[in-house]
């Protein structure tokens, strides 16, 4: 009679891994990137108000910033942008936009129509530096810690709850750099 | 009869030519100037066991999304730049990490992963030995 059950028992036991991993679906679809706890990757990028200044990565140190990946093609920059103009009033540190394989003009536009959330932006239209970065998709968001190391990355839009977790990393980073 | 037959299969004929010359053309990979047949094989072996992680289960090789393209001109640029097969795919982990390898490494944490298989099919060949000796002796 036991033997007749262990099939059953591994029928079972199969559905239950079926729907564990039903489950952690989305979550399995996220890449943890191998840079956290890495330095940010060297780079040169022009600004997007300002393509003449070129910023690399020596400039943003010093300070915490975070560095939100983002274009005017993503539709889901749209839906998280209340929570990145959020971020630009309350964080308290630099909010860097990475405006990533994008056209100047679309992307000013964007920004005529939806806000400038950010203190200023990094372009990169060829996506070369966003290959450094580990980027790939947007939006994307990187925490950075005053010593230019990647402590935190958030793929996809931000919502109330990743904003609230932002929040509180932000602080920590904040409290570490001792301002 | 045969000829209707024939006539109706003829569309569809045509349909199957047609589907198949669209996988030939769609092909994702840009025209590169390749150094020689070696290079342009390296490129192709390596595209293919690469994962474009923006349409996952797609490998780099059969990507259109603008972000599989950059990373074969990368790819492109590195193999110009004389780097081996396994600088390439250091490159690639560091910074997408070994999710982007189709073929994971042989190590402690990819162990049931290799070794799954292997042992599903040795537990398989227990329990068929087992039952064929039972069935043989209750005969």
């Amino acid at each position: 009679m036991i033997r007749m059950l262990i099939p059953l028992l591994v029928f079972g036991a199969l559905v239950g891994l079926l729907i564990a991993g039903l489950k952690t679906g989305d979550e399995r679809k996220l890449v943890q990137s191998p840079l956290i706890g890495k330095p940010v990757p060297e780079f040169e990028l022009p600004g997007l108000h300002d393509p003449d200044v070129l910023r690399s990565r020596d400039d943003l140190l010093g300070r915490p910033f975070i560095l939100n990946v983002w274009g005017s093609w993503c539709w889901a920059c749209r839906a998280e942008h209340p929570f990145v103009e959020r971020l630009g009033r309350e964080a308290g540190i630099a909010l860097v936009g990475f405006n990533w394989k994008d056209e100047r003009s679309d992307a000013l536009e964007w920004i005529d129509r939806f806000g400038d959330a950010w203190d200023f932006h990094l372009v990169d239209y060829e996506g070369r530096v966003a290959i450094d970065l580990g980027v790939y998709g947007a939006p994307e968001t990187f925490l950075v810690d005053h010593r230019g190391i990647i402590r935190h990355k958030h793929i996809g839009p931000i919502d109330a709850t990743v904003f609230d977790d932002l929040m509180r990393r932000i602080l920590q980073l904040e409290a570490e750099a001792g301002t | 009869m045969t000829t209707n037959l024939q006539q109706a299969a003829r569309p569809l004929a045509w349909l199957l030519i047609l589907l198949l010359s669209g996988s030939v053309l769609g092909s994702a990979i840009e025209p590169y100037d390749f150094e020689s047949e070696l290079q342009e094989k390296r490129f192709q072996a390596l595209a293919e066991e690469l994962r474009c992680t923006v349409c996952q289960n797609q490998s780099l090789a059969d990507s259109d999304a603008p972000l599989a393209r950059d990373l074969r001109q990368e790819l492109f640029r590195m193999l110009q730049d004389g780097r081996s097969d396994l600088e390439i795919r250091q490159f690639m982990v560091d910074r997408y990490g070994e999710f982007v390898l189709y073929r994971p490494p042989v190590a402690g944490h990819t162990l049931l992963l290799w070794g799954g298989p292997l042992a599903l099919l040795l537990i398989g060949l227990i329990a068929a030995v087992i039952v064929i000796r039972k069935r043989r002796q209750a005969l």
